[in-house]
């Protein structure tokens, strides 16, 4: 028995393998998605290369020692006069600022020089860029130095110590986790990828279905093989070819990613980014694929098919447009959430959620066990409609004569 | 009966459509059995049912005694009337799948492959998608797909429409070997010359039942006799007052003359009749009729449906 499943899966995944689309999908999702990652890096790089600091009247003094922190560090530093602090702040809320600087060396408003203020002080939106801190760390012991050599007249220790202990102090003014811009696109690429291979993949299975109904070949097949056997090994064996390309897209992301530098959180965090991206893909491929089989098998003409497959491709596009349209924007939006909890909606979703790092643990323990429980009804529901239809050539099959018991 | 396939008291229907009505007959091992009928009588659905496609509503079907499961029908060399083969695959690979299906090796499977192409003249297409080869290599791949994996019970349904007089010889002799080896086999024909000449028993199906089943002579012997008589001078109407004459046509000679033929009562005396025809003058012909499959089967399918059985109904099994 189970080597009539074996037999099945190896065709259908021989024969997937093989295909012009599997291939061609493959090779535009890699260049798609290293590009992505390559071009991320190096517009990040380009948004780093100048940055618009705010000075506060305090600090005002400090404009040239800004900008020749910012040559020496690479990076094109236009530094601006801000009214006040509160002024400055609405202008980084607005995206105008990169950075405000709000005191150097201790330099504020009614405090003197001292030796221990090599710290700059300065306010973010929500982090600070890695190029524009290392050109404020430039400025910071270039501050302290001068400090140094001006108070301890000239003692190289103190000198070395203050330099030591200069550094920036930041304050974001919105708290959010750690590298939320990675997350956020991780996210987004999680969830297109999942979409598209759900997509794809279930369609695949509901043509090769029908294939089998119009070519009358599951004649030959139902012989020699029952229903379910048919049904489980095209739905096995699509999926692995599936799980493979996901893996090497995924892969590939993920290494260029961290290659090239535009990932920088923890290698950790986004390997695990990418397991659960493919936990998902399987489980919502399993859940998806059941009943695209399902579908497929009520008609006999490919030409049917969109008339019984648009339901279940709108069960995968309504999450994955609300999922990337809103939490990107707002990662705990609560209807997104409550949605993504809903186990047909989580495959598309959860990915998202979880890349995001709002995803809590128990959310995902209860979305995982609720899809599979859902999955094995429609293993009962999906293997009754299949194996009442796909004997049924000519007109389509009535849902309700499918689902008579077998 | 041991190693028979039996189908036993059959029936299927769908919605308000009898498809099959207790039909009962068996194929003995080493026999070949021809399954006749009209279209739409119900064999290819007897057939479905034999190979577990279909469900039948009651009744059932056994090999050597016990009911036929899903393993056993691994065995069953089945050609469907829908023929059927994946279109964009590779000859030799969709044999060997079906083979490995039906539970031979990869090792078998490929040997298996080899072996059939060969004898059934697609070798040289095993490489080629099903698709690209023409409808009547397809239809030998078909038949391949039947035979791959050597089965022990033959099913065909339809195996001769659409083959050129070569793979007709090759079919019939395939036919033939099967039955040489003890296995049974079951096929269905509109081609009543080609089941005359290669079937041991035939069976006549109409309106899903067996209405007849034997070999053709049983068929023949069950029929009404028939005389033919070929006398010049005999004016219309001359054997209608001869006892035991049931009915009487005339058909023209081939050199323009006038040929009678005379349908007798089962126990009516022919030598009536040679009397009744010499009393007009010289008599030409005098001989029985054998009639053929074709005019059993027009004659039994043209009976009364309601006539329980037909002639020969009591040879079946």
């Amino acid at each position: 028995m189970s080597s009539a499943v074996g037999l099945i899966v190896r065709r259908e995944l021989v024969t997937r393998l093989r295909s012009k689309m599997y291939v061609i999908s493959t090779v535009l999702l890699l260049v798609a998605v290293v590009g992505f990652a390559v071009v991320m890096h190096v517009v990040g790089d380009r948004t780093g290369s100048s940055a618009d600091v705010g000075l506060v009247p305090s600090v005002e003094s400090t404009q040239p020692l800004v900008d020749a922190a910012g040559r020496t560090v690479g990076l094109a530093v236009h530094s601006v006069p801000v009214t006040d602090e509160a002024a400055g702040e609405q202008q980084l809320r607005d995206g105008h600022l990169d950075a405000l600087v709000v005191s150097v060396g201790g330099h504020q408003p009614g405090t003197d020089l001292s030796p221990a203020g090599g710290t700059v002080q300065v306010v973010v939106k929500s982090d600070l860029g890695s190029q524009l801190r290392a050109a404020l760390t430039v400025l910071a012991r270039q501050v302290a130095q001068d400090q140094a050599v001006r108070a301890g007249g000239g003692d190289p220790a103190a000198v070395n110590t203050a330099v030591a202990s200069s550094g920036v102090q930041v304050r974001p003014l919105e708290t959010m986790p750690e590298y939320q811009s990675q997350r956020v696109v991780m996210g987004m690429v999680a969830g297109v990828l999942v979409y598209l291979a759900l997509m794809i993949f279930g369609q695949v299975v509901a043509q090769g279905v029908i294939e089998e109904k119009t070519s009358r070949v599951v004649e030959l097949l139902l012989a020699t093989v029952r229903p379910w056997q048919l049904m489980l090994g095209k739905v096995v064996g699509i999926g692995i070819a599936g799980l493979l390309q996901m893996l090497i897209v995924v892969g590939a992301g993920v290494g260029a990613g961290l290659a090239v530098g535009s990932i920088t959180m923890p290698s950790s965090v986004a390997v695990s980014t990418a397991v659960w991206t493919l936990v998902w893909f399987l489980v919502g491929f399993v859940m998806y694929a059941l009943l695209f089989a399902a579908a497929g098998a009520l008609v006999s003409r490919q030409e049917d098919a969109a008339g019984v497959t648009s339901p279940i491709l709108a069960l995968i596009i309504v999450p994955y447009v609300v999922g990337i349209s809103v939490l990107p924007a707002q990662p705990d939006n609560g209807a997104a959430t409550i949605l993504s909890l809903v186990p047909v909606f989580s495959p598309t979703l959860m990915p998202v959620r979880i890349a995001l790092g709002v995803a809590a643990g128990w959310e995902i323990a209860l979305t995982l066990v609720l899809s599979v429980l859902l999955t094995a009804g429609l293993l009962v529901l999906t293997g009754r409609i299949y194996g009442n239809s796909v004997m049924r050539s000519g007109a389509r099959v009535r849902l309700g004569d499918a689902l008579r018991p077998l | 009966m041991p190693d028979a396939l039996e189908i036993d008291d059959v029936s299927k229907r769908y919605g308000e459509v009898v498809a099959l009505d207790h039909m009962t007959f068996d194929v003995r091992a080493g026999e070949i059995f021809g399954f006749v009928g009209s279209n739409g009588a119900g064999k290819s659905t007897a057939m479905r049912i034999v190979l577990g496609v279909l469900a039948a509503d009651s009744g059932a079907v056994r090999w050597k005694g016990r009911p036929l499961t899903l393993a056993e029908r691994r065995r069953v060399g089945y050609m469907p009337e829908e023929r059927g083969l994946y279109p964009r695959m590779k000859v030799g690979q969709q044999l060997e799948y079906l083979a490995r299906l039906h539970g031979l090796s990869a090792d078998g499977a490929r040997r298996s492959v080899v072996r059939w192409t060969e004898r059934l003249g697609v070798a040289a297409r095993i490489d080629d998608e099903v698709q690209k080869l023409s409808l009547g290599n397809q239809q030998r791949v078909q038949l391949a797909a039947a035979l791959v994996h050597d089965p022990e019970v033959l099913v065909l349904d339809e195996p001769f429409s659409g083959l050129d007089p070569l793979a007709v010889d090759v079919m019939s002799e395939v036919l033939r070997e099967a039955c040489a080896s003890g296995a049974p086999v079951l096929f269905s024909s509109h081609q009543l010359d080609l089941v005359e000449r290669l079937c041991d028993r035939v069976g006549i199906v109409r309106q899903g039942r067996m209405v007849a089943s034997g070999s053709v002579d049983e068929l023949r012997s069950g029929s009404a006799s028939r005389l033919v008589v070929v006398a010049p001078n005999v004016r219309e109407g001359w054997a209608e007052d001869v006892p035991g004459v049931v009915a009487t046509t005339t058909e023209a000679t081939e050199s323009g003359g006038v040929r009678t033929v005379l349908e007798l009562a089962a126990d009516a005396d022919d030598q009536a009749v040679l009397h009744a025809a010499l009393a007009t003058g010289p008599v030409h012909e005098f001989r029985r009729r054998r009639p053929s499959l074709t005019e059993l089967f027009r004659h039994v399918v043209s009976e009364r449906v309601d006539g329980a059985g037909g002639p020969g109904s009591g040879v079946a099994a």
